[in-house]
């Protein structure tokens, strides 16, 4: 078997950085150990990273929610004298495939956004102090980040040198959070662009790449200063006690399946489909009666666990399992239950561990609606698609819905439950909710929608209200989903993920809509193209010291 | 016609690039010309600035003759811009564009690299005046306090022919690097200067003619493969300036030479045997032989970490687009293209040092770093010669290149002078063995008391066997100014 990419990980097995955390400030220091990259055939020089330094990454941002809710500003720091951080590892992309630099991407990328709105939405707030270089997917790093504070030590400059060095992109939001985040002027982005060596010193600052120039004596000075002022517009509670994510109860089959305490994947290699099953609450298993046994459930409580479990088995099939083109949505339980679980939660909002958790379910249902493969939910006898789960009906590509009474199965019949967390707390990267989304031409069947949560619907009546997009009973059932999902494997899978990525998001563009779709696209065009990947492209000779050739026509 | 042999005075800037008839060029020098002048006066501690010093300032690029002695006061040298002559149909020597005419104009797409080498090796000229800004007060001679000054005006004239390169081929981004270079300042914790070795106290005079013995020669390696740069300008400015660079060698090497040659001489009189009797010597005012050899540890390990990676992209990009080239590359005989052929690299592979080849031409730095230990071998021997010669049982030694590295492939690691793998524990435990410890230093520090009488010479170091322009013994390099 390949080797796995495990997106578990804990503070104790940490290799490429460090946290100190000093009351309502955490200092996140990067500190890449050369000699630590995923794969071989690279060294991890100058702070560069590769998918392992991110997975890391991820896992000390969503740690830093949970575990540590008294933290309300953190300073991203190098731990490396005269560098910042060079970027995503070259050699690491020049010998990638073309899909591992993708999925690589997306999920750095993911990353990013996550700590991005960790302090609009959650009060934790991220700075960047930048001293040495910071390049490429460093200075992305830090575009990321709340605030950026640059030494002006007459040598450290941030820069985005994609385009002149490599003849590739910044594709980790770099382009659009300059334009779209730090509304830089677009000549002055262009110029910015396209130097090699960057920006430095009080330029950095006129052209509002960074927000703070400041002499490098005064620099942690400055640095702690904006720590404490962040940290005093944040409304986190400062007496609060974090939970531990615990280690996932995970198996991983030779067959490439997971099973997990309420998910289950199982995939099936000849047939390209991978079935993602996830199980409601079990009978006894009521919502915490208050937020104190909220606290004292943890990790374990079933909104949690879920959402934990959905992400790392998305992840895993994503980067795992690159020829599964369709991944098959099931929900098995009580959707009763579902619901009085979310619903406890969106009671409990104004308790930080309850408010998370909606957020991290945000984050993993938009981790569904970008992962490019072909989704589609299957509501069957038995179901319990009600609020979060009812809204992977609405990120899939297309449902089927049982109709009625199937023979020889004595489970209730399918239904779909709404509830007030398809209205709103999940929103999209366009920032609608994905009813909005679904209903772009209809704005009243959002309304008709509302006015049904907490109704179990059968299928005459999702089917009327546009939930789903067929529904078939006992005798038709099995031939027309089995005949969907063959034709659907048999497509171009190139086709299909730019069919599918076209037709997700209609509506508004945001900047996040913008990185995903036209950045990433643009990218991974550039990314297929000899200029860039061609055994003379500049990404390929990187290192070499000759110098990439390009075909000059433009296209 | 231009006159590109002599140096013009008719502007206030020397040259021979006929600054008085581009006038963009002069009127940017000259605005930067003040901020030059402060920088020196702030550095250079004021009596020394009134003292009348015994200078040579070039009056010709002609290989031959260039120099004219005569007392200045340093704000008034005559700092230039000077290019060694043109050399007609000269060729790009190395690279992908090998063979075709040089560049007499800054090609675009290499733009950025060259501005970068160019104020990388610029911000090294003005450091070493700084690091160097305090040792006037406690030179052992006037010839001694001479020659430091000889250094400090030409690297601030180095200082110049970069300043005159960013200007007249960067436009407003070369003005701007231009006026940076003076805004950096060795070890400030405001703007440090790039390299680490330029951020290093130069503490006494021993440290100074280890400097300019070993970091100097540094200098000289990468003067050397800029001279063979396919940008004409670049290579004209580093050929005039490596004639300017082996005095500072000559420095280097006769004053570690001299202080060797002081040790002996007075463990001969003394009837001291014992090298490493260390006390024995120290009684005699004298620096003692091992004490010698870990200064010699320090600079030269800090000036190997001048040459970056071992492996390195950057260079082989500078090398294959013709912007640099390798020492003594029209010499070399092969294609001067490598782009098929290998150089071996010292790498760590699981805990132990191998040699590895790989491509030639990310291995440019190596390979420069190697032509430099070949070449700061040569003093060695010298040194080891006249000790030898004197009966007393001691060599100097070049520690192993994994020695106190702090960049590079052995930078990871550490290692004993002999090459010994050893913890960081062990490491730190025995550095005073291997390098100059606080004990070490503020022994020397003790004998740093000036001696200004002409003709006379601190205890510790020998006079030397020739002056400055066959200037007789008791010659008055440095009128000094009392006020
Ligand atoms: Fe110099
Ligand atoms: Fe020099």
């Amino acid at each position: 078997m390949a080797k796995v990419i495990d997106f578990q990980t804990d503070p104790s097995r940490y290799r490429h950085w460090k946290i100190r955390y000093e009351g309502a400030v955490a200092h996140l220091m990067m500190d890449v150990d050369e000699a630590g990259g995923l794969f071989e055939g690279y060294e991890l020089k100058l702070n560069s990273y590769d998918l392992g330094v991110d997975i890391e990454l991820a896992d000390i941002v969503q740690r830093m929610r949970f575990e540590h809710p008294e933290v309300k500003a953190v300073v991203l720091q190098s731990g490396k004298e005269r560098v910042f951080c060079a970027g995503a590892n070259i050699r690491m992309l020049g010998g990638a495939t073309h899909a591992h630099k993708v999925n690589f991407c997306k999920f750095t990328n993911e990353t990013r956004n996550t700590f991005e709105v960790a302090g609009a939405e959650s009060g934790q707030y991220y700075i960047a102090a930048v001293r040495g270089a910071c390049a490429g997917g460093g200075y992305e790093l830090a575009l990321a980040c709340d605030h950026i504070i640059l030494t002006d030590d007459g040598s450290s400059s941030v820069a985005l040198p994609e385009v002149p060095l490599l003849a590739v992109l910044p594709g980790t939001g770099g382009l659009t959070r300059v334009t779209d985040k730090r509304k830089v002027r677009r000549d002055h982005a262009d110029v910015f662009c396209s130097i090699e060596e960057g920006i430095k010193g009080k330029r950095a600052k006129d052209w509002n790449l960074v927000d703070d120039v400041v002499p490098n004596t005064k620099f942690d000075e400055l640095v702690a200063q904006r720590a404490r002022e962040f940290a005093a517009k944040s409304g986190r509670p400062a007496d609060a006690q974090g939970i531990a994510l615990t280690a996932l109860d995970r198996r991983i089959g030779e067959d490439g399946s997971l099973t997990y305490s309420s998910v289950e994947v199982e995939v099936d290699r000849a047939k390209r489909v991978g079935r993602v099953t996830v199980h409601g609450p079990k009978a006894d298993e009521a919502p915490p009666a208050d937020v104190a046994a909220l606290h004292g459930q943890g990790a374990s409580t079933w909104m949690l666990r879920v959402a934990r479990e959905l992400d790392d088995a998305i992840l895993h099939l994503r980067n795992n399992e690159l020829e599964v083109g369709v991944l098959v949505f099931r929900a098995q339980g009580d959707p009763a239950l579902v619901a009085a679980h979310e619903a406890f939660l969106l009671d409990s909002r104004s308790d930080w561990l309850a408010n998370e958790i909606l957020l991290y379910w945000k984050r993993v249902l938009k981790r569904v609606d970008l992962t490019s493969r072909s989704l589609v939910a299957l509501v069957e006898p038995g179901s319990c698609f009600a609020g979060p789960l009812a809204e992977l009906l609405f990120a899939v590509d297309r449902s089927y819905m049982a109709e009625g009474d199937f023979e020889g199965d004595n489970r209730p019949v399918a239904t779909i439950t709404l509830t007030a967390g398809n209205f709103g707390p999940y929103p999209m990267s366009n920032d609608l909710t994905r009813l909005q989304t679904r209903f772009l031409g209809e704005p009243g069947k959002v309304e008709e929608a509302r006015a049904r949560i907490g109704e179990p619907l059968e299928a005459f009546d999702a089917n009327e209200l546009g939930l789903v997009t067929f529904c078939f009973d006992d005798i038709d059932w099995e031939d027309e989903v089995r005949i969907f999902l063959e034709e659907r494997a048999s497509f171009s899978p190139d086709a299909m993920t730019g069919m599918e990525a076209n037709l997700r998001f209609p509506g508004p563009e945001t900047m996040e809509t913008r990185i995903f779709g036209r950045l990433t696209a643009w990218q991974n065009w550039i990314f297929q193209r000899p200029n860039a990947v061609g055994d003379t492209g500049a990404l390929k000779r990187y290192g070499t010291g000759v110098r990439g050739e390009y075909d000059m026509k433009r296209v | 016609m231009l006159d590109l042999i002599n140096v013009s005075y008719d502007t206030q800037i020397p040259n021979n690039v006929g600054l008085s008839s581009d006038k963009r060029v002069l009127k940017a020098l000259e605005k930067w010309h003040p901020g030059y002048i402060n920088w020196w006066n702030d550095l250079i501690p004021r009596q020394f600035q009134d003292s009348l010093v015994y200078l040579r300032t070039a009056i010709s690029v002609d290989p031959k003759g260039w120099a004219k002695f005569d007392y200045v006061r340093m704000p008034e040298y005559r700092w230039g811009i000077l290019l060694a002559p043109q050399v007609e149909d000269r060729r790009i020597p190395s690279g992908e564009h090998a063979g075709q005419p040089a560049w007499q104009e800054v090609p675009g797409e290499y733009r950025n690299m060259l501005k970068r080498l160019i104020v990388i090796q610029g911000d090294t000229e003005p450091a070493s005046v700084e690091q160097q800004r305090f040792l006037a007060l406690t030179a052992p001679s006037l010839y001694d306090m001479r020659n430091l000054f000889q250094v400090n005006v030409e690297e601030g004239r180095h200082l110049w022919a970069m300043v005159y390169l960013l200007q007249k081929y960067f436009g407003a981004d070369g003005r701007e690097e231009a006026d940076d270079l003076l805004r950096r300042s060795s070890g400030s914790e405001e703007a440090p200067r790039m390299l680490g070795a330029f951020n290093e106290a130069t503490p006494d005079w021993l440290s100074f003619f280890m400097f300019t013995y070993f970091t100097d020669r540094d200098g000289k390696m990468q003067l050397e493969s800029l001279a063979q740069s396919g940008f004409d300008p670049l290579s004209r400015t580093c050929r005039f300036m490596l004639t300017e660079e082996a005095h500072h060698m000559f420095v280097g090497e006769t004053g570690v030479g001299r202080v060797i040659q002081r040790t002996c001489e007075a463990m001969k009189e003394a009837g001291i045997e014992d090298p490493y009797d260390i006390q024995a010597v120290r009684n005699l005012g004298v620096i003692d032989l091992p004490t010698i050899q870990k200064k010699l540890n320090l600079h030269y390990t800090l000036s190997l970490d001048l040459f970056g990676q071992e492996v390195s992209t950057n260079a082989a990009n500078a090398f294959n687009a013709g912007i640099k080239g390798r020492y003594q590359e029209t010499k070399i005989d092969d294609d001067h293209r490598l782009q098929n052929s290998t150089y071996p690299v010292v790498q760590m592979v699981d805990g132990k040092v191998v040699t590895v080849d790989v491509p030639a031409l990310s291995a440019i730095n190596m390979r420069l770093r190697d032509d430099y230990i070949t070449d700061a071998a040569g003093g060695l021997k010298r040194w080891n010669a006249a000790i030898a010669k004197m009966g007393v049982p001691f060599e100097l030694k070049l520690p192993h290149p994994g020695f106190h590295r702090h960049i590079g492939v052995f930078s990871s690691v550490r290692m004993t002078p002999d090459g010994g793998l050893v913890s960081t524990e062990e490491f730190e435990r025995r550095r005073d063995e291997w390098l100059p410890s606080k004990a070490d230093g503020d022994y020397i520090a003790s004998l740093m008391v000036p001696c200004s009488e002409p003709g006379k010479y601190a205890g510790w170091i020998a006079p030397p066997r020739v002056g400055i322009d066959n200037k007789p013994g008791d010659f008055e390099y440095v009128q000094l100014h009392m006020a």
